[in-house]
């Protein structure tokens, strides 16, 4: 079976690309553009994988994580925060709000790959 | 398996245009003295979405400029510095630069790299400067080096900035030690070295090391001049290190156990793979040529054309016999009607589109004129058909240039005037009937009469002093005419108002003026709505069917024999409601030969055009319908007195009035009554 990848990421460029590449490598990838917008696609169904930016108009990528960890569905899912600042803060932040890790923005799309499969296989 | 990173350029390339002008358009208009919170949170992730995307991309000289921006603008946003006017302007200078360096992109040839690395300079050396005067003891402590947890071997990015002791400064060599000294501890990038002879010049290294901010701290403490270091963690502009790229907060279990610990997915997947639901949010227009769109205009305007003649071949049937036909016919009036609307307003496009050039302009020019002006816009939603909205821009630009040139005083004059030291320009759209009124107003000096007819005479203009102020203000049209005593860098050289009038009169508008002394000046463009349909009353003088456009249209009557009045035996005016009118026999007018020439058994169908009203002597009012204009330049040739021509249901040609020309004829009629 396929499996789900959730990308949030308020850029379409970037949101493209990773739908593009994730799709590239067999995933199937649903696109939202920020944190409501990923929270609505998430409680119609159950992803294998969350990727978010950070920062997003509306909800950002850290409330996402922490609403996404409310959810009984989510409490186990990998959620990757895809973000341009690989700054400690960042990283206890997301930490603190439950995400599984984080992977820095500009990337090689095969690198994405690579990451995934590490996650989700 | 590689992946194209060029099918997400043009995305990109967009994406990012959309960004800058929304920058562009927020730093304009923000309060240096109370900035929004939410609008510099959205210029802060503009300018970060773009630095994301273009490292992504492979754009690293925006991703360079952007990330200077963020930090700069990251420290405005949490308080750290006080937002000042230089600031802003640093950033219209990047926001410039960058929508050029995207334009290279786009057009794949080489940007200059001078302004992006100037830019970058001017953009740090407001960073550390100016903190905020009142600023909580917590944003005091700027930067503070973030809490370092203990860590596997794992490099970080430091941002690195400090002025060199002038010692250094002035010896290479002993900069070249330093930056020896540095490489040994981990990979050191020069972001900005400054040129040699600049003073006090920041520079800014990228250093990727495992050692402690301490460690380079007790470097630089030797090279920098004292309390000049700053050192920052950072994810860094350019691609961090293998090992920083990703990391897990916990070690993943197992992969095979990993989709079993997720609880049943309570809705599975319906796509088949591959099959991307689009997101909710994400663009859902498409870019159409313009020349499709005007294929589908014209092919609607034969179908109404078509459906008219229908319509009126229709009216001799029995509505008995004949219901079923007579109800589908009505059926496809509607529809038609419909299409016609949707398809024209493919092309119709907001006002916004020129009037958000403006801002910028204006925000600009003050401060190169030493003059504080407020720009307010109204109206900019109203629609206009595109190709007006791009020639409108030209003529509009030169009308806000000069009232802000002529218009509005500099601030000490404003306040000698008793006015307030910061002058309005007032820029508003709207639609009034069928044609669209662009105003711009500014509340400065206004015109000055005398000048202008000195001017005049100087011209050769035929400029007597019993001209109406009305009649002065028309002067400022004639070619070559300019009353700036200097000509300024701004307004040029006197070539402009009578260009402006051109191009409106080329777009089928006018143009005019109203002053006041001290109070203001303001102009107003008269366009109209559409350049292919018209809403339009058609009626009948003897056997020839004309169209009125409908927009100025306001009444029509039959009138008594004591409405009429004549001049010099002759009549010429009706009294309407104790106003006098004058009348234009379009029989006459257009030598109708077969029209009636009773006043009291034809109708008059009053218009108003540009503020001026008069009556139309017509025979009968046929009805009212949208017409398709055909340009009679293009077909045949321009005819005075009327904009165009139409084909009638019944497949004749029937001619479009110009009001416009008539009210001309009229006014003299009107200033003889008075």
């Amino acid at each position: 079976m396929t499996k789900n990848v959730l990308a949030v990421d308020d850029s379409t460029s970037i949101r493209q690309m990773v739908c593009v590449t994730l799709t590239s490598a067999g995933y199937t990838v649903v696109e939202a553009a920020d944190g409501c917008d990923g929270l609505e696609q998430a409680n119609e169904r159950v992803f294998d994988l969350v990727l978010t930016d950070l920062n997003m108009p509306r909800m950002d990528g850290l409330g996402l994580v922490r609403a996404l960890r409310e959810l009984p569905a989510y409490r186990q899912v990998p959620i990757l925060m895809l973000t341009t600042e690989s700054s400690d803060e960042m990283k206890s932040q997301g930490r603190a709000a439950g995400a599984t890790g984080w992977m820095v923005k500009p990337f090689d799309p095969l690198k994405l790959i690579e990451v995934v499969r590490k996650v989700i296989g | 398996m590689s992946i194209d990173m060029r099918q997400f350029h043009q995305v990109f390339f967009d994406e990012a245009a959309e960004h800058l002008g929304q920058i562009e358009s927020l730093l304009v208009s923000i309060d240096l003295r109370r900035p929004d919170d939410e609008d510099l949170n959205a210029v802060f992730r503009a300018a970060h979405s773009i630095k994301g995307s273009a490292g992504t991309f492979g754009f690293s000289d925006m991703a360079d400029i952007t990330h200077v921006m963020e930090n700069l603008l990251d420290a405005v946003r949490k308080g750290e510095r006080a937002l000042t006017a230089d600031m802003v302007d640093a950033c219209l200078a990047a926001d410039d630069i960058l929508r050029a360096q995207l334009a290279g992109h786009r057009q794949e040839c080489q940007v200059d790299p001078a302004p992006a690395a100037a830019i970058i300079e001017r953009l740090t050396r407001l960073l550390p400067a100016a903190p905020v005067g009142q600023a909580p003891a917590v944003a005091a402590s700027a930067d503070p080096l973030p809490v370092r947890e203990s860590r596997g071997l794992q490099a970080d990015v430091f941002d690195v900035r400090f002025v060199p002791e002038p010692a250094v400064a002035a010896q290479p060599t002993l900069q070249d030690n330093l930056l020896d000294e540095l490489g040994r501890i981990g990979g050191v990038e020069i972001v900005y070295r400054p040129p040699p002879e600049a003073d006090d010049a920041r520079w800014w290294l990228k250093i990727t090391t495992l050692m402690p901010a301490d460690t380079l701290q007790g470097i630089l403490d030797f090279m920098a001049a004292p309390g000049t270091v700053e050192i920052s963690a950072t994810d860094g502009g350019a691609p961090a290190g293998e090992e920083t790229a990703y990391g897990f907060f916990d070690p993943l279990p197992d992969l095979p156990a990993a989709p079993v610990s997720v609880p049943a997915p309570q809705a599975p997947p319906r796509e088949p793979a591959g099959e991307a639901k689009p997101a909710a949010g994400a663009d859902t227009s498409i870019r159409i040529g313009v020349d499709k769109v005007d294929q589908m205009i014209n092919l609607v305007g034969e179908l109404v054309i078509t459906q008219a003649m229908l319509l009126q071949s229709s009216q001799g049937l029995d509505p008995v016999l004949h219901e079923r036909l007579l109800a589908s016919l009505g059926q496809l009036q509607r529809n038609t009607r419909d299409l016609q609307a949707s398809v024209m307003s493919v092309r119709m496009l907001p006002v916004s589109m020129v009037f958000s050039r403006f801002p910028r302009l204006v925000h600009d020019l003050s401060r190169k004129l030493g003059k504080q002006v407020e720009l307010k816009t109204l109206g900019e939603h109203t629609e206009l058909d595109k190709g007006l909205v791009e020639r409108l821009a030209d003529p509009l630009t030169h009308l806000i240039r000069n009232s802000l040139d002529h218009g509005i005083e500099l601030p000490e004059a404003r306040v000698a005037a008793g006015k307030a030291p910061s002058g309005l320009i007032t820029l508003s759209a709207s639609q009034q009937g069928g044609s669209i009124v662009v105003e711009v107003g500014d509340d400065g000096a206004g015109l000055d009469r005398a000048r202008i007819l000195a001017k005049a005479r100087e011209r050769g203009l035929p400029a007597p002093d019993s001209l109406s102020d009305e009649a002065v203000w028309a002067l400022i049209f004639e070619p070559g005419f300019s009353t700036a005593e200097i000509v300024t860098e701004v307004s040029g050289r006197g070539v402009g108002m009578d260009v402006v009038r051109r191009s409106i009169h080329a777009l089928g508008g006018r143009i005019d003026v109203k002053s006041i002394a001290g109070v203001g000046t303001r102009f107003t463009v008269r366009l109209p709505l559409t350049l292919a349909i018209l809403d339009g009353l058609s009626v009948r003088v003897g056997s020839e069917t004309y169209i009125l456009p409908l927009g100025h249209v306001t009444e029509s009557l039959q009138v008594s024999p004591d409405m009429i009045h004549s001049l010099s035996g002759e009549p010429r005016l009706i009294r309407l409601r104790g106003r006098y009118l004058p009348v234009v026999a379009l029989h006459r007018e257009f030598g109708v030969a077969d029209g009636g020439t009773d006043w009291c058994a034809g109708i008059m169908v009053v218009v108003e055009v540009d503020g001026v009203q008069m009556a139309l002597f017509v025979d009968e009012l046929l009805g009212q319908h949208q017409v398709v204009i055909k340009s009679l330049e293009t077909h045949f040739r321009r005819v005075k007195g009327f904009s165009g021509a139409t084909i009638l249901g019944d497949g004749r040609v029937a001619m479009i009035l110009d009001l416009q020309a008539l009210v001309a004829g009229a006014r003299r009629l009107q200033s003889v009554a008075a």
